[in-house]
């Protein structure tokens, strides 16, 4: 049985019918089409599905969409403003933090989330505030990097 | 996504308590509670639960409660999430253990969503609070049909998965009596990662009058069928003024009382090691808070 839910992504107000089984994930890429979002693991250990909810970073695939009725939502799709890229955007490119680029999505909200609460944060503290977003290509060296830079501003 | 994955279900979000439990009896054993999903969605997708309602917790804002007062203690209710937990000035302040041990779980994602309450409910033997909450002397309130009652932390945990909840029960709050002195603590945990479950978990927090150890409580994770209280190596330490030797001895206690067993993480021989040197470092960490050691 189908529930209609209303809910605000990336600034745009939607309203949306989903099934009681459809995660915040499926309600993202499948009903809504925001494909930025990637899904890894499904299990809430990869962090792939990252996503701000309320300006809290969670793991979209492990909550039901019925769970954010009236809740705000920020995708990756979320952080350019038209052309001019967020400034994590720009420094994962420029110190090539990206690889395959599936898991960068979701690890540049977590960047940029961390800077929020962290404006510089030691090397040590950009590790931890990642450690829910799994990358198997780069090392994390350069994502490190590009997160510093970010912070220097 | 595998249509497959999940089964479909009914959902509820209802606004009070009374309405959570009559829904919880009117569905009786084939409901399941949501708080914050992370282990229930989990369970649902890989089909180990089937419920065929699910009953929302997070629209009680009862339940989102998070306060403290001298004289009440700290009073958790049961959709608090874990990071809001690490982020609170009381809790650092007066349950200090309680930060970092709310901080290992899972990683930054899962504590904005997972909650403390919601956690135990799941009885893991290694849930990361759980040393930290037996050694503040947690209480746990439930409601159910019957009404209102109270179960000791230790006492609400029964065996691995299993708690004192009984059908249509659900637990509303979590309650840390006020301590009446200043108490030191250590909180330690070995793992592999960050997002791992624990191997080994140990808090200790002691309260001290003129040089002398009142109440020890030291807790261990990951080393029992329940999370425990290692009751004791905590009188080795009650009413004696510490020493090297009376800790080491203490350490060593612990390292016994612990029933560990070997599984895919790790030994039963490394976990009685580990609890030895953890339980040696986390009261001498709450012994140097107190300026014992």
């Amino acid at each position: 049985m189908k529930r209609l839910i209303t809910l605000t992504v990336n600034g745009t107000p939607y309203e949306v019918a989903v099934e009681p089984r459809q995660s915040l994930l499926q309600l993202l890429r499948e009903e809504l089409h925001l494909t930025g979002t990637k899904e890894g693991c499904s299990e809430g250990e990869c962090g792939a599905c990252t996503v701000l909810l309320d300006g809290k970073t969670v793991d979209s695939c492990l909550i039901f969409a019925l769970e954010v009725q009236g809740r705000d939502v920020v995708t990756i799709e979320g952080l350019a403003r038209g052309d001019q890229l967020h400034p994590v955007q720009k420094t994962f490119a420029e110190y090539g933090a990206v690889q395959c680029g599936f898991c960068t999505p979701g690890m540049i909200l977590a960047a940029t989330a961390l800077l929020e609460s962290n404006p510089h944060p030691t090397e040590a503290e950009i590790r931890q505030g990642i450690s829910g977003n799994l990358c198997r290509c780069t090392g994390y060296v350069k994502i490190v990097e590009a997160i510093q830079a970010a912070a220097r501003g | 996504m595998g249509e497959e994955a999940l089964k479909n279900f009914e959902y509820f979000d209802p606004t009070s308590v009374g309405e959570a439990v009559a829904l919880l009896q009117q569905h009786a054993g084939s409901a399941k509670v949501l708080a914050g999903g992370t282990d229930l969605f989990l369970r649902m997708h890989r089909r180990a639960l089937l419920p065929d309602v699910v009953v929302d917790l997070k629209r009680i804002t009862e339940l989102a409660d998070l306060r403290y007062s001298d004289q009440e203690g700290l009073r958790l209710g049961a959709t608090v999430t874990h990071g809001e937990v690490v982020e609170h000035a009381a809790v650092q302040q007066h349950y200090g253990a309680l930060a970092p041990a709310a901080n290992w779980v899972g990683s930054l994602q899962t504590r904005h969503r997972g909650t403390v309450v919601g956690n135990l409910c799941n009885a893991s033997p290694a849930a990361d609070t759980a040393p930290a909450l037996l050694s503040y002397g947690a209480i746990v309130t439930i409601v159910g049909p019957e009404g209102q009652r109270e179960v000791p932390l230790e006492a609400f945990f029964q065996g691995p998965g299993r708690t004192a909840l009984g059908p249509a029960e659900i637990v509303t709050a979590l309650r840390l009596p006020p301590a009446p002195v200043q108490r030191g603590w250590g909180y330690a945990r070995r793992t592999r990662t960050v997002i791992d479950i624990a191997l080994v978990s140990s808090c200790t927090v002691i309260q001290a009058n003129n040089g002398v150890c009142g109440e020890v409580r030291i807790s261990l994770g990951a080393v029992g069928p329940t999370p425990l209280r290692a009751t004791q190596a905590e009188a080795v330490l009650r009413g004696q003024r510490p020493s090297a030797a009376l800790l080491a001895e203490a350490s060593r206690v612990a390292a016994e009382e612990a029933r560990p067993i070997s599984d895919v993480r790790c030994s039963a021989e490394y976990r009685k090691d580990m609890v030895e040197v953890l339980t040696k470092r986390c009261t001498e960490s709450a012994l140097r808070m107190l300026q014992m050691l």
